[in-house]
Formats: C-alpha cells, structure tokens, sequence
C-alpha cells in the first residue's frame, strides 16, 4: 500500500509543480499578482509530495519490501540498516528521485531566503524552477519508477553493489546532487533576469549567495566521492578521467567562473553576457552529467543500467531546456551588453581571462569525453580517451589559471599599471620558481611535472601571505585584532579558496611524483619494507560480516623500531551478489598514508598483499576543504545576510515585461 | 537577433544530435581492426582427438567459420541453436574455437547441448585468442579461401546474421573464389 | 631603499622557507636499510624493475571487457591475460612501442587509452591549444576594440558640474576592496 502511496504523490507533485510551472509565469507576464502568489505555495507543495514519495521508498527499503521491484533489485534482508536506507539512491530509479526531492528542497529553500526579492522576479524564479521539476518528475514517473511492482514478490533481494555499501555512499550522492541540482537556481535567476529583460547589480547581488552555496556543495561532493574511490577500489587511484566523473568535473569548472563573472557583474555592471551564459551553461552540463550516466551512451564504471529510451526522455529534456535559455539568450543578448568599461590592463581584464580560460578547460573536457561518441557516430572508428590525454592537457591549460589567480587580487579594477603590477608579484614569481625548482631537487625527483607543480603551489601560498599582508597594512595605526576584523569574511572567503587551491597542488604534485608500490607473497610472520616502513603480517583469520565472509589481515607497520599503526586490509565475499572485494586498510597522516591491500591466497598458504605510500595525498582532501570553507565565508558575509534582513525597496515591484 | 548570439544554440543543436545518434550506437562493441586482412595462423590441439592437431592452413581453399566459444559462457548456449541450423544446412564448415575452458567441461557442454562443428581446436590459454582480438566470448570469423577475414560477428550468432549477413557473403566469397 | 625592500620582501620569504621546511620533513626519507629479523617476504614480481614497466605501460592500456577501467586496475580475466602478454612481450626484449604495436593490430585503437596522434584525432590534440589561443586572440582584440571605443573626456563645464554633484551629495562610500 505504500508504495502506491508513494507513487500518488509522486504524480500529485508533477501535477502541482505544473501549476508552478505555468501560472507565475503567466502572472510575471501579465502582472497578476493573484497568479505569480501561487509560486511560492505550489513549491512547498510540491517539495510536500515529493519529499513523502521518498519517504515511502524509504520506508520499502527499510521494511525490506521485495514486492518492489527496486528494492527486491537492491537490497537484502541480511543489508545492514543504514546501507538499506541509503541504498534508496544506489541507482538509477531511486537517485532520480533523489535529484528530483534535492530539487524540491532547493526550491523551497529560495522561497524561504528570499522573501524580499519583487514579486515578479520570485514569480519568474519559481516558474523556472517548476518547469525543471515537471520535466523531473514526469521523466521519473514515465520511464523510471522506483515504485514500480515485482508480482510475486521474491522472499530475498539481489542486495546492494557491495562497491556502494560503504560510508561514501551515505555522504557522496547526496553532497554531489546538492551541487549539481543547485547550479538550476542559479540557471532560474538568470532565465528570470532574461525574461524581464533586466539584469542589473541588484540581480547579481541576489544570484552570488545561491551560486556560492552550490559551488561548495559541488567542491565537497567531488571531493567525497574521489576520496571513497580512493580507499574504495584498494590501489590508491583518486580521480580516473572517466565520463561521469568529468560530468560533475564540468559544471564545477563553469560554476568557478560564475562565481567570478558574478563578482563582476555585481560590482561593475559588466560581464552581463558571461554571466547568463556562464549560469546557463553550468546547468546545461549537469543536465548533461544525468545524461550521460543513464543513456549509455558512454562507458563508465559509474553508469547505472542504461537503456536507451531514457536517454531520448533525458535528451528531449535536455533539448527543451537549454534550446529554450539558448533563445531566450540571443533574444537578449543584445541589452546585456554594455556595462563599465575598463583598460586592457585591470582586474576586470583578468577576471575575462578568467572566465575565458576556465571555459576553454571545461570545452577541451567536454571534448575529450565525447569525442569517441563524434568518431563513432561520423563511422571513424572507435577510439579511447583516457587519463593520459586528460592529464596533458588539462595541467597546460589550468596552469595559466593559477598564476592568475593570484596575479589577480593585485590588480586595481578599471584600470592599473603592468609596471606596478609586475613589481608586486615579480619577486613572488621568481621566488616560487627557484623554489619549485629546489624542493623538486631535494626530494629527488626532478621532473617537468612535478617542478611545475610545486612552482604553482609555491606561488599560491607566496601570493597569499602578501596578500594578507598587504591587506593587514592597509589600516596603520589599527590594533592587529582590529584589522584582522576589519576584513571582510567575503574577503576571508577568496583566500581560503585560492589557498585550498594551492595545497591540493602541493598534494597532487607530491603524490604524483613520489608515491610508492610493493607487491608481495607475505607469508605469517613475514616482513616487507616499503619508504622506511616495515610491515609484518601477524595473522589472517576469518572475520564474516552481515551479508559477506571475509578473510582479516592484521598488519604492524613499524618505522624503525617505533611502531606506527595495526591495519586490518579484508577481502571479503558479499554472498547475494556473489561478487569479491577487497577492503583496504589506511593509516591517514598528515604528511602521507600507509595503504595496505589484501589480494589472493597462494597455494603455499601465502597472501599477496599490496602496499602503497602516498606522501601528501591527505593535502588534496584538505585542500577541498579549504576550498568549501571559503565558500562557505564568502556566502555567508554580512552583505547578504544584511540582504535578507532588510525588507524589499519601494520601488522594486516595477513590472517589465 | 545579431546572428553572433545564435552561435551557442548552433552549437548546441550540433552537440545534441551527436549526442541523439549516440543512443543508436553501441560504446562497448569493438570493430575488428583484422577485417580484410590475414587471418593469424595458428596450430592447435583438437578437441575431440587430443593428438590431433588442427592449423589454419588445414582450412585452405575453404570457406568457413571460426566460432569462439566456451562451456562457461551463458551467451553462447543463446547462439548454439544458431549454429546447430547452420551446420545441418551444410553451407560451410564451422570450426570451434575452444576458449580457456577445461577439455572435460568442453566435451560435456558439447555431449549436452549438441556439437555444429566439423571439430573444435583448444586454446586453453587464450593466446590464440588474443591474435584473432577476443574479448568477449562468443565471437566467430567468417575467413575466406585465401586465409584472409572477412567479417566478425561480435556477441552470440542470430537467425537475423545468419540469414542477412553470413550466407549472403558466403555465396559471394564462392563464388570469387 | 634597499632596507625598505628587504623589510618588504622578508616576510615574503619567510613563509616559503617555512614551507618547503614542512615538505622536506614530510617529503620521504631514503628506507633504511636493515637486516629484517624474521624472514623478508618476495615480491610477487621475480623482476621488480620489469613490474615497474608493465605497470607503467598498462596504466596506458584499456580492459576491453570492463567498464573503463586499465588493465592495470582490472582483475577480469582478459586484462590478466593481456597483462600477461606485456610481461612476456617487454621481457623478450620488446621495447613498449613494439607492444602497443602488437595490441593495436588485434584491437584496434580502442585499446589505447591514449589517444593516436592520427588525421581523426587531429581536432582532439590539436582542439584545447586552438581554442585556448582563437579565444586569447579574440579576447584582445575586443578589448583593444574596447579601448578605441572609451569614454568620452568631459569638457571643463561637465567638469564642474560633475564635481559640484559629487561634494553636494554626501561622501561615496571608497571603493569596495575585494
């Protein structure tokens, strides 16, 4: 009974997200207050119905309801409670779901926070928003219901991957999805802006915290999931180039570059253009990510099921919405343009750039992933993109966006001067390659990969610290305590950011050139050396689990005569899916990891274990961080908090059309 | 509109029917690069008479088919109805193929499920295999009287092949040679 | 002068000598070498410098029957196998050209996960580089375009005016810094 409750309210919510779809819109259009005052309650509605359809795929899972077809697919009795819950988005049918209930609780969200918006622009918003729901929800309820029934029931379930069953499944998606969905309320202010024909600073001023807020939770869900897969598949590797993994790579990429062409259009007037196409094309290509993970039209280790006829559904989709934003644009574009002008050399100059070169890296992206697909469809053959191309060209490409990026806050706006610019960060420059240069000599490895590397690094925590310290004395006279309060969290916001960018260079340059491999036939008793480390392996017994047997290793690593840590690598057996996994075992430090693997057993009773020292690796996660916290500071600075507190300004429900 | 602002939706009509005709295609199928070319030699031991050898030139001045196949593969009991058609329609000779599979579980699978072929050559390590590009299993070569391959059909033999493809090009290939 | 500069650029120096301080502690040391007491367990590989290489050439390689996954990281069958055969081929004395050779004859170039550098792939090696230069390019034109188009100067009556408006009203607020 309650799955069929479930679906009801999955069509209920289609049905109200259609009237808000259609009637603010037409209220916006022809000022009628009476219609766009249907947005908001038809949202909350909706995120009502939707949220209660999850609720009750939830519950089947829970109650292990394998009349279900979805669950009895990806479950089992013996599933521990928490991986049933969070198998409810373990694939295709329940994580549409799960996009369509984020997307719900995005809405809300701006029908919360933004109370003092004008009425005709929230209409428009919302309106937006609702078409991207409808064509959520019908795409879930035509060709993928997870409420769809399996008669007779099965008594067991075929039970989740055991990739999945692990705690990156219960943080990653969800973190991810929150990313991805939230780049459309980026998408509905610009598609609002585009329709009243209006976009001014105040419309930047509105669109910067939402954006931001998306673009932490993307950085963060990205990072989760490249962490799991790095503890998860027990060999070390952190980032594949794969399609799907490039398809949330993407948006990152253009979402970075609107939260900068934002800053722009905010605080200059200009970048109009940039900006709508930068919001439109952000969504553009994670509505592209959903397609290419479920049409099967690529090859990925993170596919779920494909079938063909939901690709159509999502290309159709796909079609509509960026076709439709698309004229609406060229309709537009010709009022957007305009806005301050400035000299060649200037911040707003490099903030082009910007923009400018993080689309070229996310286009080379794009091409790389999808080229295969050209060749194929044009009868060319069938070629492999893979890391290698990845890597050799997006490290050229991204390498002028660093210096950049902290070439960039020395820059004055409108206007500056290259002789002054060049003496500020001339030194820093020239500093940071010698010393890029040095460090790489002294660790042993001098190669162009990892002298670049530690040259970028070198000058992003260079550029920081006088940064900081330019800003520090800028307030002579002042208590250090107060110039420190004195600067802005928004300004907080951008030095954590850039900085996170510089320590997970240090991290990925570090790991890159100086990780470490051993492979042995370890017998009980026996020891292996790897980096200064020892290894001994203690013992192997059998440790089963609630729906696996596995065989435990216990391994001292010691440093010297100093003992380190106990690692526990498993292999283990998950018995309904009938598939082995190995389940390595860490020792996270701050300055590298010991990752310890358990592979086959040999005849003569030995076990193969793989060892792996990855010095540094713990800086790309903390760089994320970084990152994220940035964000966080530069989202939550008082301008917009003192934003939502102010009520709307008289003269803000002026109607255009 | 200034054309200029109709770029990105050109742009994007292009990229979006790339992506439609992708849906048509299959990522995952490789096309043999060894079409038109010399079919790798080989000499290996029969199947049914251990030592027996069975070598690509043995097959000269015939046309006939390499079917890769293996007790172990579900696919392949798909196709075998196929080919026991084919082999009773005396057409040409089909020769197996036997991929990585134990001699024992090979008879029996053949014992049970009825034997097409005019005999079947073991290849238990796959090397052979890997010379002929397997990478799934079943896969069968149409070669022609010269040794040289002319068609691969990738996954389990259908009536449709069958019908469509291979006799048609059998007759041909007969008739050139 | 130079004392001002020296105050000005020490800080700066400061914090990457503490940094690269951070790196070398961090940074591995040489393994020490010791006579391990209980026996020391064998390498998988008989050849570890040979290992390094299939390694290293796998990475590079594609398991035709997985998801996109290398040889290097797949345990299916056919990348054993095919890792297997670039052992042999690398140990007989073949360098790794002549083993991407070997592949790509029976394959295809969808072995190859990097790319060929053939006529089809021309717009993918070629395509980043192009891009990035077509839109620098681009860029500087329309700005050059920009500068020619700029703001007209005032007269000296607008002058007045203008300044006459800007005291009237009360201060502006200084340019936002960041």
């Amino acid at each position: 009974m309650i799955p069929e409750l479930g679906h009801f309210a999955l069509i209920l919510a289609l049905v109200i997200a259609l009237v808000q779809a259609v009637l603010p819109l037409v209220g916006a259009h022809r000022n009628r207050a009476a219609l766009m005052a249907v947005a908001r309650p038809a949202a909350q509605g909706q995120f009502l119905f939707v949220a209660f359809a999850f609720g009750c795929l939830t519950w089947a899972f829970v109650q292990n309801d394998f009349s279900v077809q979805y669950v009895a697919m990806h479950s089992n009795t013996a599933t521990p409670l928490y991986y049933r819950i969070t198998g409810v988005w373990g694939s295709h049918e329940g994580s549409l779901l799960l996009w369509a209930l984020t997307l719900s609780m995005w809405t809300v969200a701006v029908t919360i926070f933004s109370r003092n918006l004008p009425e005709v622009f929230m209409a428009r918003v919302l309106g937006v928003l609702g078409w991207v729901s409808v064509g959520f929800l019908s795409f879930t309820l035509v060709t993928s219901n997870p409420f769809e029934r399996l008669l007779p029931g099965v008594a067991e379930g075929r039970d989740l991957n055991p990739l999945l069953q692990d705690p990156g499944m219960i943080i990653h998606p969800p973190l991810l999805y929150m990313g991805y969905v939230g780049f459309s309320v980026a998408f509905a202010f610009a598609i609002a802006a585009l329709l009243s024909g209006r976009m001014d600073a105040a419309w930047a001023r509105w669109s910067r915290p939402w954006t931001t807020v998306a673009w932490v939770f993307l950085t963060a869900g990205i990072a989760v999931g490249s962490g799991w897969a790095y503890y998860e598949l027990g060999w070390g590797g952190w980032w594949f180039w794969d399609p799907v993994e490039n398809a949330s790579f993407m948006p990152w990429l253009l979402g970075t570059a609107l939260v900068h062409s934002l800053a722009v259009t905010e605080k200059r007037g200009a970048f109009r253009s940039w900006t709508v196409l930068l919001a439109i094309g952000a969504f553009s290509l994670s509505l592209l990510g959903t397609f290419l993970v479920r049409s099967g039209v690529l090859t990925s280790v993170h596919a779920f099921a494909t079938d063909p006829r939901r690709g159509l559904f999502i290309l159709a989709l796909l079609v509509l919405v960026i076709g439709v934003s698309l004229v609406l644009y060229a309709w537009r574009a010709p009022t957007l343009s305009g806005g301050g002008s400035f000299k060649l050399v200037s911040r707003d100059t490099v903030l082009l750039g910007n923009n400018v070169l993080l689309s070229v890296v996310s286009a080379s992206v794009l091409l790389g992933t999808l080229y295969p697909l050209f060749l194929d469809a044009l009868n060319l053959g069938k070629i492999s993109v893979g890391p290698p191309y990845f890597q050799s060209v997006f490290v050229p490409l991204m390498t002028p966006v660093v210096i950049l990026m902290m070439i960039g806050p020395f820059v004055r706006w409108k206007g500056d001067d290259m002789r002054r610019i060049m003496r500020t960060v001339a030194p820093g420059i020239g500093a940071s390659a010698v010393i890029g240069l040095a460090v790489a000599f002294l660790v042993g490895h001098v190669t162009w990969r990892t002298v670049l590397g530690l040259a970028l690094a070198a000058w992003v925590v260079i550029g920081s610290v006088q940064l900081l310290w330019r800003r520090l004395a800028e307030r002579p006279g002042a208590a250090a305590a107060a110039r420190l309060r004195g600067i802005p969290r928004a300004w907080w916001g951008m030095w954590l950011a850039h900085l996170g960018i510089g320590v997970f260079i240090i991290g990925v340059t570090m790991v890159g050139s100086l990780d470490s491999t051993i492979n042995v036939k370890m017998h009980q008793g026996q020891t292996a050396q790897i980096a200064g480390y020892t290894l001994t392996l203690r013992d192997v017994v059998e440790a089963p689990g609630p729906n696996y047997a596995a065989a435990r290793a216990t391994l001292e690593v010691t440093r010297g005569s100093t003992p380190v840590a106990t690692l526990h690598p498993e292999k283990r057996f998950y018995h309904a899916q009938q598939m082995p996994m190995t389940e390595a075992s860490l020792d996270i430090g701050p300055f590298r990891d010991v990752y310890v693997s358990l592979g086959e057993q040999l005849e003569d009773g030995a076990w193969i274990v793989s060892a792996y020292h990855k010095p540094f690796i713990s800086w790309i996660w903390l760089g994320c961080i970084l990152m994220a916290i940035g964000g966080v500071f530069a989202a939550s600075d008082s301008r917009y908090r003192r934003l939502a507190e102010r009520s709307a300004p008289a003269g803000a429900v002026r109607q255009t059309s | 509109m200034k054309a200029k602002f109709l770029v990105p939706l050109g742009l994007f009509f292009v990229l979006a029917g790339f992506l439609a005709f992708g849906l048509t295609l299959n990522p995952r199928e490789i096309p043999s690069p060894l079409i038109d070319k010399p079919a790798p030699d080989f000499r290996l031991a029969r199947l049914d008479m251990p030592d027996a050898q069975l070598g690509l030139a043995d097959m000269r001045g015939q046309v006939w088919l390499l079917n890769v196949w293996a007790s172990w593969c579900v696919a392949c009991r798909q196709e075998h109805p196929v080919l026991l058609d084919f082999a009773r329609r005396q057409v040409a000779p089909l020769i197996g193929l036997n991929y990585k599979d134990g001699r024992d579980d090979a008879l029996g699978w053949l014992k049970q499920h009825g034997d097409p072929y005019v005999t079947s050559v073991v290849d238990s390590d796959g090397r052979v295999g890997i010379d002929y590009g397997v990478y799934g299993v079943p896969e069968t070569f149409l070669i022609d009287q010269n040794g040289m391959i002319r068609y691969k059909q990738i996954g389990p033999v259908t009536p449709e092949v069958v019908r469509d493809v291979l006799l048609p090009k059998i007759e041909e290939l007969k008739r050139a040679g | 002068m130079r004392a001002d500069l020296l105050r000005r650029v020490t800080p700066t120096l400061v914090w990457p000598l503490l940094l690269t301080a951070v790196l070398l502690t961090g940074a591995p040391t040489v393994a020490i070498a010791q006579a391990a007491p209980a026996s020391e367990a064998v390498p998988v590989a008989d050849d570890p410098a040979l290992e390094a290489r299939v390694e290293a050439l796998s990475h590079m390689l594609r398991c035709l029957v997985c998801q996109n996954q290398s040889i290097a990281e797949s345990n299916a069958p056919l990348a054993v196998d095919l890792r297997n055969q670039v052992r042999e081929q690398l140990a007989s004395g073949k360098d790794e050209d002549a083993v991407i050779d070997f592949l790509v004859a029976r394959y295809g170039d969808f072995v190859l996960y990097m790319p060929p550098v053939k006529a089809v792939t021309v717009v993918l090696w070629l395509g980043p580089g192009l891009l990035l230069i077509g839109c620098a390019g681009w860029l500087a034109l329309r700005l050059r375009r920009r500068q020619r188009e700029a703001a007209p100067t005032l007269s000296g009556e607008q002058h007045r005016r203008a300044r006459a408006l800007l005291e009237g009203a009360t201060q502006p607020p200084e340019e936002p810094r960041s």
